[in-house]
């Protein structure tokens, strides 16, 4: 079976910021890291091997990004990855969703054609789109299932179990099929040992350029996207709050009743 | 022009089997799939083609083109309430108010698809009291659940039928599930959990999202390609006000779909006691951290999130010490929330907990470290004992609503 966890490297959460006279994203000093929810998925890919001892599960990393993105793709094979995958080229540079799924279908096209399971993170935390995955199904007439958190391997079927807004529900499809990863009470984001880091050094890490992939120039990046960012801001700074001292629990109190009356988020009438 | 090629064509079907128009069949003779004067390019078989046999050549989309496309959509998600009857997601409602807005400006149509069983569709005239023109409904049994396969191809047909300009989806689970699927399927611009939609000077619809956890906001448009789609965060637009003299026509359309390209099954529902409401739509958020200090104090955070009709969430730690539950995990590896008003009750506020709700209206925090980041994003903070203050604050509410 193989299996293949499409990961995105991300900057680091509270990192990234506007510079409010420019206009423009600041990006120094902030440290990349892979995408929490893309470590889940590749923990679910281990965690099928592990639950199939039988079956030979091999798992592909693959990342469309940057040259650093290495260093994302190197963490996937130190925490159980067989092999990687990166999609890098400067034509790919400005890609949005539509032209991300399109390269990434040319990817995996190319080097797992044959491939049984593509499982996803369920967003990743910078830009939170989630619709690369649901794109990249669509693009390779794949089945979906969204916020899995279990997967069960039944021959050439899978039942996944997922969460849904009030509960969860328990779906199967065939295979091939995309999954993306909620984190599940099985998932932990685990610290790869040091045998596992050496090892990962003699697993094959590839990069794949644009020429290598069937597809026109075109089609890639900025000019195949089809969404144009024309403004980037920062959100409206919120003035500081007002902070109090709660030694007088029922004057505390007092004041609270009396801030969300003044924002009129408080009901004095009984309905 | 849909193209074939025939030396990969095998003749396996896939392709006469997923089109949602019966314009592709594969001709018994010769084994290679023939495209009829019906197929509306939507790219269902194409996208199926497991044998790069089929291709769609798409021209350049010219402003006349573009101009063929007019009215703002708007997917009718129904839910299940408590009677397991269907019901319109208030969402819905919502993206209506959005909607009239918007066509201050545009003087267009605007409609709302609802796809559900026969029988069981909830009345629809509420839509057109809040602001629909038209309701397009397409019923079929298969329908009754949502399901990826059946919803996309029932709205590209629509879709490629009506030609909206403009088309929304809630950005709930179903929505981000099925908007994506529809934009790869018609080849569209999308833009995810937008926060505000504006009409440009070019008539374009300018859609602004937060990104980087609330640290930057992007607007973005969709130039190329039609309709423009978007999906938008629940709770975030205000609903409209009702007008109930409104009218509006109501549009059945028939849904061509076939149990076989269905190909998710629902094997089981388990509809969980505790978080039957999801966070993501609540107004008011009374969330719980570690600060709280036992299990057993969480009974306290339900009495204050009851008392001001609203919901519990709760931190990471709170999941990981077995105390809550992650559908109600407030925060990065959680949910991103933007209620009105959200109370932090003993969270202390890892910048990992703040990109999942600093974009909440109203902040309130309760804790007991004068030094917890929490206070840096809080509108209003009390230093102190949250069960000395919330129990007086429960005391005192309550005795002014006696008054009233």
């Amino acid at each position: 079976m193989k299996i293949i966890v499409s990961i995105k490297q991300v900057p680091e959460a509270d990192k990234v910021a506007v510079n409010p006279e420019t206009g423009t994203l600041i990006r120094e000093g902030v440290e990349s890291i892979l995408n929490p929810f893309c470590e889940y998925a590749l923990d679910m890919a281990v965690k099928i091997r592990d639950d199939n001892p039988d079956i030979v599960v091999e798992i592909i990393a693959i990342s469309m990004g940057p040259p650093q993105a290495r260093m994302a793709l190197l963490r996937c094979l130190e925490l159980g990855a067989d092999r990687a995958f990166l999609l890098s080229d400067m034509a790919f540079a400005g890609s949005d969703v539509w032209a991300t799924a399109l390269t990434l279908k040319e990817g995996i096209r190319k080097i797992v054609p044959n491939f049984d399971l593509i499982l996803c993170g369920k967003h990743a935390i910078d830009g939170d789109t989630a619709q690369v995955p649901a794109e990249l199904a669509e693009n390779l007439g794949i089945p979906q299932i969204f916020y899995g958190i279990d997967v069960k391997v039944e021959k050439k079927k899978i039942r996944v179990k997922k969460e849904t807004e009030n509960g969860f529900q328990i779906i199967e499809t065939r295979i091939p099929a995309l999954i993306t990863i909620s984190k599940g009470p099985s998932n932990i984001r685990r610290l790869p040992s040091i045998k596992n880091i050496i090892e990962a050094r003699n697993k094959p890490l590839e990069t794949i350029t644009a020429d290598e992939l069937d597809i026109e120039k075109e089609k890639l990046g900025l000019n195949g996207s089809y969404t144009q960012v024309i403004n980037i801001f920062a959100p409206p700074t919120k003035e500081t709050g007002k902070i109090i001292d709660g030694s007088d629990p029922g004057k505390a109190a007092e004041q609270m009743i009396a801030f969300l009356r003044d924002k009129k988020l408080i009901k004095f009438e009984v309905d | 022009m849909l193209e074939i090629n025939e030396e990969n064509c095998i003749g396996c079907v896939i392709c006469e089997k997923v089109c949602p128009f019966g314009a592709i069949i594969v001709d018994p003779k010769d084994k290679k799939a023939k495209v009829l004067d019906t197929c509306t390019l939507c790219g269902a078989c194409v996208n199926a083609c497991r044998y790069d046999a089929l291709t769609i050549k798409r021209k350049k989309v010219s402003k006349e083109d573009l101009e063929k496309y007019r009215g703002i959509m708007i997917w009718g998600e129904l839910e299940r309430d408590e009677l397991e009857n269907l019901q319109i997601k208030n969402v819905v409602f919502e993206l209506l108010g959005k909607a009239q807005e918007l066509n201050k400006t545009l003087n267009e149509t605007i409609s709302v698809v609802i796809l559900g069983p026969p029988g069981k569709i909830p009345p629809i005239d509420i839509l057109y009291h809040y602001g629909a023109d038209e309701v397009f409904l397409g019923e079929h049994e298969l329908l009754e659940n949502y399901s990826t396969d059946g919803f996309t191809t029932a709205i590209t047909t629509l879709i490629i039928n009506e030609k909206p300009s403009i088309f929304f989806y809630g950005a709930t689970a179903n929505g981000r599930d099925l908007a994506p699927r529809i934009a790869a399927r018609i080849a569209a611009g999308l833009t995810a959990d937008c926060t505000a939609f504006d009409i440009n000077k070019e008539k374009q619809l300018v859609q602004t999202r937060p990104a980087f956890g609330g640290n930057i906001m992007a607007s973005i448009i969709s130039p190329f390609t039609r309709p423009q789609m978007a999906t938008a965060r629940p709770n975030n637009f205000q609903k409209p006000i009702k007008d109930t003299s409104r009218k509006g026509n109501l549009k059945k359309f028939q849904v061509k779909i076939e149990k076989q390209t269905i190909r998710t099954k629902i094997i089981e529902e388990i509809i969980s006691k505790v978080d039957t409401i999801n966070i993501e739509e609540a107004d008011i958020l009374v969330s719980a951290g570690k600060g709280i200090g036992n299990k057993e104090n969480l009974k306290l955070v339900q009495e204050l999130a009851r008392e001001l009709n609203g919901i519990m969430s709760s931190s990471r730690a709170l999941v990981e010490l077995g105390w809550t539950s992650h559908p109600i995990q407030v925060g990065q590896s959680g949910k991103t929330v933007i209620p009105k008003l959200y109370i932090a009750l003993g969270i202390s506020g890892a910048i990992q907990h703040l990109v999942g709700m600093k974009s909440s209206d109203i902040i309130i925090a309760i804790n007991a470290d004068p030094e917890a980041p929490i206070f840096k994003v809080a509108d209003f903070g009390i230093v102190g004992d949250i069960f000395e203050v919330i129990p007086q604050f429960l005391k005192q509410l309550r005795s002014e609503r006696r008054k009233n």
